[in-house]
């Protein structure tokens, strides 16, 4: 699929859909959305890249083996569920600071919950879909 | 009473399982880390079970939210017995693997998923909800199903086919259940359940609800007639995998299936005559399975399938002294399986092959080592100071107390069967005179490892045939501890007073 139009747009769709997958992973909590959705999202993202300039091109923004993210994540959200501990709290307890941050409102524990689910889906899906296409 | 840091030993597996993936590429150093965390995971659980012993069961509210809304973490004397059970397995496993497993599959991710695995057995004996319960299955299938294709050969991957279908459908069975449960009481605590459970005037959705849970249960704890995966998988992976799967994954079959049935749903006489067929023809079919096998492996596979016959005898006799009698079972089961399939695989390893037929003369060549051997094997007949025959001597007391002759009858059968299966391996494996066998060339060797691998593989089954030796000696005290643990089981008011805070 190496349409000149498809190309061009996904030079533009790949920053917009990063993007959106960050607004997906914020407004997750109350609403629909959350880590899971935006680290498909931004997994989506990459793989159009690579549809369109191939995989090594992908690849070569990433910079580094998407498999990383897996371990990175999974701290992040062990560290985030973990937190409470420390204060005496159970595991998983809701932490939030007293004063929201702007635009992303109230900041707490279940955010880098959330993230650290974020990246680890980012790592998982970007792991199996470039190991796919290598034995292809 | 509430505490909140009954959750740590999973915890701590996870974090073990994330500081090896960041070492994804240096094969040592998660050799070591693997090693030392499971020492303190060792020590975590340790404690734990020291302080339940000291006050009594330990209860935690997931995020703070009370039961029965939020998830609840429960350590009772039996999760925190079987979650202490599980992490010197662990241990021994992890300390085994460092001799055994080969660098290829410790590229592709062994230590972490190792890992992943036993936190899945962990969460699935201390959480206090059904639901919850079934995730820690999910997890648990998850890691073993990686566990058991990593490597891909062949047999391995037909073996996982087998193995992943009856667990996918078991599991489906068990969610079906669970949602019927739901539908019946709007919760999903498992103290919550007891109460509201007792109270539903549909007795006959309940009896349904009952046979599905036993269904799915005995599929994981492969009983009669459910078993058939579990000869045809466990003997495909290398022995240091076989040696979890053997010692850990169908107990937590038999431990969700106690749990269930004494504390949900009390069985009347049907379901116990039901469980108590179920558990004479698991020891008969086992058993029998068990002689006509010349594979080692599959031999031992069979060994699991006639040894879960006896824990669910103790269910089917339903009083306290022979659930304590499977409860003391299932302690020594753990530890002695588990060392088998290190046995089998260190036999491997000196002479290239798992087929009784063509092994032989192990004694004569090492007599030290085979009588190493010797503790766990002779330990699975239950002669007496050893560890097996305690767990059958209450289960045949607790027969005799309820007049049940039959399953008296199937008990010693199958201890006799478990005597001349044992009996025959170790004349074919051990005094027979073997021939020379043919050197294969992808196979290395005992000889040619180096000395640290040598005394890893030794040194895990040492440590568990002490630990095994301990159990058959120190029988009193786990015995008493059997005992607390089934009336535990009988009575649950302490457990649900603890989770809901009555």
């Amino acid at each position: 699929m190496k349409t000149i139009i498809f190309k061009t747009a996904s030079a533009y769709l790949l920053p917009l859909l990063l993007l959106f997958s960050v607004f997906i992973l914020l407004r997750g909590h109350y609403l629909p959305g959350g880590g899971f959705v935006g680290g498909l999202m931004a997994a989506i993202a990459f793989v159009i890249h690579s549809f369109a300039n191939g995989i090594d091109k992908t690849k070569n923004i990433i910079k580094f083996h998407p498999g990383f993210l897996m371990p990175v994540g999974l701290l992040l959200a062990l560290t985030a569920g973990s937190l409470p501990l420390a204060f005496g709290d159970t595991f998983m307890t809701g932490l939030w600071m007293k004063q929201s941050v702007p635009v992303i409102g109230s900041v707490g524990t279940a955010l880098f919950f959330d993230t650290g689910v974020y990246l680890v889906v980012i790592g998982v899906t970007l792991t199996i879909i470039f190991t796919i296409s290598e034995g292809l | 009473m509430s505490n909140p840091y009954i959750v740590l030993p999973v915890i701590f597996q996870l974090f073990v399982a994330v500081v090896l993936m960041f070492s994804w590429n240096r094969k040592n150093l998660q050799k070591l880390i693997s090693v030392i965390g499971s020492l303190i995971a060792l020590l975590i659980s340790l404690l734990l079970l020291l302080k339940v012993n000291q006050d009594g069961i330990q209860a935690m509210q997931a995020g703070g939210w009370v039961a029965p809304f939020g998830i609840t973490f429960v350590a009772d004397t039996f999760s925190a017995l079987l979650v202490l059970l599980t992490a010197i397995a662990g241990l021994a496993v992890s300390v085994f693997s460092v001799g055994s497993i080969r660098n290829a599959r410790i590229k592709f991710g062994y230590f972490p998923i190792l890992h992943l695995l036993i936190m899945g057995l962990s969460g699935a004996f201390l959480t206090g909800d059904i639901f919850n319960l079934y995730v820690w299955f999910e997890i648990i299938i998850i890691s073993s199903f990686v566990l058991l294709t990593i490597g891909g050969e062949k047999a391995q991957i037909e073996g996982a086919i087998k193995y992943v279908t009856m667990n996918l459908l078991a599991s489906v069975i068990f969610l079906t259940a669970i949602a019927i449960l739901y539908g019946l009481t709007g919760s999903l605590n498992m103290a919550d359940l007891s109460i509201q459970v007792a109270a539903v005037e549909n007795r006959g959705l309940v009896n349904v609800t009952a046979i599905l849970f036993l269904i799915g249960f005995g599929i994981k704890s492969a009983v009669f007639p459910l078993y058939f995966w579990l000869p045809a998988s466990y003997h495909t992976p290398p022995p240091a995998i076989s040696a979890i799967f053997g010692g850990l994954l169908t107990k937590v079959g038999v431990y969700a299936l106690l749990r269930v049935f004494t504390l949900i749903f009390i069985p009347d006489e049907f379901l116990t005559w039901v469980i108590s067929i179920m558990a004479m023809l698991t020891i008969l079919t086992g058993g029998l399975g068990a002689l006509i096998q010349n594979n080692m492996r599959k031999v031992f596979s069979y060994l699991i399938i006639c040894h879960i016959g006896f824990m669910l005898a103790g269910l089917g006799i339903y009083s306290a002294i022979a659930i304590a009698g499977a409860v003391f079972y299932l302690v020594h089961d753990i530890m002695v399986k588990t060392n088998l399939f290190m046995v089998s695989g260190l036999i491997f390893k000196f002479k290239g092959t798992y087929s009784m037929r063509l092994l032989g003369g192990f004694y004569k060549e090492q007599p030290l080592l085979s009588l190493l051997m010797a503790i766990p094997l002779f330990s699975l007949v239950g002669i007496p100071p050893l560890s097996g025959f305690w767990g059958k001597l209450l289960l045949i007391k607790g027969a005799i107390a309820s007049s049940n002759i039959l399953m008296i009858a199937f008990i010693i059968l199958g201890s006799f069967l478990t005597l001349f299966i044992i009996a025959k391996l170790w004349a074919a494996v051990f005094w027979k005179d073997g021939a020379e066998l043919p050197r294969k060339k992808h196979i290395k060797y005992f000889e040619e490892l180096k000395p640290l691998k040598k005394k890893a593989m030794i040194g895990s089954i040492a440590f568990l045939s002490v630990i095994s030796l301990g159990i058959g000696f120190g029988a009193e005290w786990i015995m008493r501890l059997s005992m607390t643990i089934a009336e535990n089981l009988m009575d649950p008011t302490p457990y649900i007073q603890a989770v809901l805070g009555i």
